[in-house]
């Protein structure tokens, strides 16, 4: 059938099987608009107040279901504006495709008015990005697009379609495979490598599994839950990897690196063996590559044959899939071994050098975050943002789901959370969402208040105002003898009362003694809510390794 | 990563020529933080697909991530490291030089030698055209007067591994 290109990106959307679109109109990206018009309701759009939002918020709807989020936005402003939450999602290896509208063909080049050279800029964030010469490409490159956004290592993907290619007509046949040259990632390990992986797995006296990102985002949590369970096997998360829950409590040792528990380094620090798997080994969990976990051998698990060996030598590596590779692995009886010795050892280090913190008359952070654990149900998505308020969600919420924690990891993008928060309600509507962000990022993105007003979503949000830009006021504490340069903020504005302005229901908390009750008037409301708490302005996040120090060098002050 | 460790690599990568393929490899080089000493690129054998050919200075560890990054550029097809003894590796100069105080003949002499050729002569001065690997080139621009050199155009290395068999042979001295 003959059809315009605008049809066919709607069209071609549909047979991908997406039902979600966040976009923002605009001038290169009408015809589009007026096709999902025409189309009327198989497609839900999602308009966000700014494009950055919506970008955020097609990655968060992506983190929350492992579907390809999907955003179209038009040339110029609108493209760049979704640049950060493209870097976001390529740094955090999310599926995306962003369609970007462009100025016609015969205008490329000229400065014309809302022109971007929008594959250039995104070059180094994307996985793969491409712009349409002739709209008999149009098909062919989305097909491709989706195909490369979810396969092997996820990414983000952009397709820059010209204006006057939505426009042009051709025969619209939805290819079934993505024409590729290479790139088929490896789904299984390899065979002699998983030999020697179950024969060092027997070796070990005091093995450590670190879950990554990639345990979340290739749906293998449950699968590494029982793998730890099966085999006794102690496990650790890195900031990506938090929904590892193994039904053993005593096999699980929360976060490490930079500001993982204190048990949680000493797991890494003295074992023998380490299993990694999807993990990037990161500098935040490295801290001093030199002497990070020096009594152990490491397999390293990865999609990515280039994160092997690229931040740290390891002694096996398999390639493939997390998912595939503990199937392979699953099987292997000869893993059982005795190891109550090291998890003795570990339980003993979780008693004696527990999370905790001051507990003084103030409202302190990780009170409410303990609390919101204790009255939220166990299936909440919790969308954090970036600083302290990331830090202390990670330390003190235990996150017993997969794909639960939506966090900026890698690009550390402060106005993350809301967006996100947002995109997670949409695809689980079914689910609580919790967004937790500090004053700062907060106001970042702040004007998607009205995206949930205006879909009414039942969005939970705890603003966490300390009155500074915390985490670096923190490091400033630490390095710059309290000289807090840029990171006051004491002129903050009353958050309630912009809540309200919008239409959501807003309360205040400043003392310790009403966080119980307000935390479960926010867990009982049937409809949006936003808390305003002004926590302890002096709170740091501890336990810390200050950058690029050994696991070993624990602060429990400052 | 320390500079200690470094040394010369060519690196062959075969890519289909699609649109921006040549920013794609060259900004990853940037991002990745590894330093180029020359890139070339031309057709190869299949009409679609440029072969690149790109020396880098660098250790062995990142050496390794080079080549695990470009094969993650969609349109790169295979991606090869020329044997550092084992190749054939060549470069072509035009050099622009000002007719010299001494003789003419010494210059000629010295083309000769290095198996040139004036491709361009004029009153002003003469254009030669020299190939051989990278040190041979060096070798002759270092032996012209320093001030009778105008302009020097350089395409930058490209390389090819020899059929498996003995080292240097017979055809590669004459060269």
């Amino acid at each position: 059938m003959r059809m315009s290109g605008a049809r066919i990106i709607v069209e071609s959307l549909l047979q991908e099987g997406v039902d979600t679109l966040f976009c923002y109109p605009g001038g290169s990206v009408i015809p589009v608009f007026d096709e999902l018009y025409k189309n009327g309701h198989d497609i839900r759009l999602i308009i966000p107040r700014h494009e950055q939002g919506g970008g955020h918020a097609a990655d968060g709807y992506a983190r929350a279901t492992g579907k390809v989020g999907v955003f179209i936005v038009t040339s110029g402003p609108g493209a760049t504006n979704t640049t950060t939450a493209i870097a976001n999602a390529h740094m955090d290896s999310i599926p995306l495709v962003a369609i970007t509208g462009q100025v016609p063909r015969s205008k490329i080049g000229t400065d014309a008015f809302q022109e971007a050279d929008i594959t250039g800029i995104t070059l180094p964030i994307t996985k793969a990005n491409f712009i349409i010469d002739d709209v008999k490409e149009l098909a062919p490159t989305l097909k491709k697009a989706f195909h490369l956004a979810r396969i092997g290592r996820p990414g983000p993907v952009l397709v820059d379609v010209p204006v006057n290619i939505q426009y042009d007509m051709t025969e619209f046949a939805y290819p079934r495979e993505a024409e590729l040259n290479n790139h088929g990632p490896k789904k299984n390990g390899h065979p002699r490598q998983l030999k020697i992986a179950v024969k060092m797995l027997k070796g070990a006296k005091k093995p450590l599994v670190i879950a990554g990102g990639g345990v979340n985002f290739s749906d293998s949590t449950d699968l590494a839950n029982k793998f730890c369970d099966v085999y006794h096997l102690p496990v650790v998360s890195t900031l990506m990897g938090h929904g590892i829950c193994p039904q053993k409590e005593e096999l699980y040792y929360g976060g490490i690196g930079m500001h993982g528990s204190r048990y949680g380094n000493y797991a890494v620090q003295n074992a023998d063996l380490i299993l990694a798997l999807g993990v990037r080994f990161s500098d935040r969990i490295l801290g001093d590559p030199q002497s990070f976990a020096p009594g152990a051998k490491i397999i390293h698990v990865d999609i990515d044959p280039a994160e092997i060996g690229k931040n740290i030598d390891v002694h096996l590596p398999i390639v493939g899939h997390v998912r595939s590779v503990l199937e392979q692995l699953i099987g292997q009886a000869e893993i059982r071994n005795d190891r109550s010795r090291w998890i003795n050892e570990l339980q003993s280090q979780k008693q004696n050098f527990p999370m905790t913190y001051k507990k003084c008359g103030s409202l302190k952070p990780q009170h409410l975050i303990r609390l919101a654990n204790k009255y939220f149900p166990e299936d909440t998505i919790v969308a954090s943002d970036v600083g302290q308020n990331q830090m202390w969600v990670a330390q003190y919420f235990r996150f017993r789901r997969p794909r639960s924690l939506l966090t900026s990891g890698g690009l550390g993008t402060m106005g993350f959370a809301l967006p996100a928060a947002i995109g997670a309600k949409i695809g689980h509507p079914d689910r609580e969402v919790l967004m937790f962000a500090g004053d700062g990022g907060f106001q970042m993105n702040i004007q998607e208040l009205m995206t949930i007003k205006r879909y009414n979503l039942n969005v939970k949000m705890l603003v966490l105002d300390n009155g500074h830009l915390g985490m670096v006021r923190q490091w400033q504490e630490l390095l710059c003898k309290k000289r807090y340069s840029g990171t006051v903020s004491t002129d903050n504005p009353d958050f309630a009362k912009i809540a309200e302005a919008v239409g959501i229901h807003a309360l205040k908390l400043d003392r310790s003694e009403d966080a119980e009750g307000t935390m479960q008037r926010l867990a009982a409301a049937d409809e949006s809510m936003l808390v305003h708490a002004h926590i302890d302005p002096a709170e740091n996040v501890l336990p810390m390794v200050p950058v690029g120090k050994s696991l070993d060098h624990v602060l429990t002050s400052i | 990563m320390t500079q200690q460790n470094h040394s010369r690599h060519t690196i062959s990568v075969l890519v289909y020529n699609h649109p921006g393929i040549m920013a794609k490899v060259t900004s990853l080089f940037t991002r990745r933080g590894f330093h180029v000493e020359s890139i070339t690129a031309g057709k190869a054998k299949d009409e679609e697909m440029l072969r690149l050919t790109i020396v880098v200075m660098a250790d062995s560890k990142s050496l390794e991530q080079i080549q695990k990054q470009l094969y993650k550029v969609i349109d790169t097809v295979k991606v090869s490291l020329i044997h550092p003894e084992l190749k054939v590796e060549r470069e072509m100069a035009l050099i622009k030089v000002k007719p010299p105080n001494v003789p003419k003949s010494e210059l000629f002499q010295l083309v000769n030698v290095f198996r040139g050729r004036v491709v361009d002569a004029s009153p002003s001065g003469f254009i030669i055209e020299i190939t051989g690997p990278v040190p041979k080139i060096d070798a002759f621009i270092n032996l012209l007067a320093r001030n009778s050199i105008i302009e020097i155009a350089r395409t930058g290395t490209v390389a090819i591994n020899r059929w498996p068999g003995k080292v240097g042979t017979s055809v590669e001295r004459r060269a």
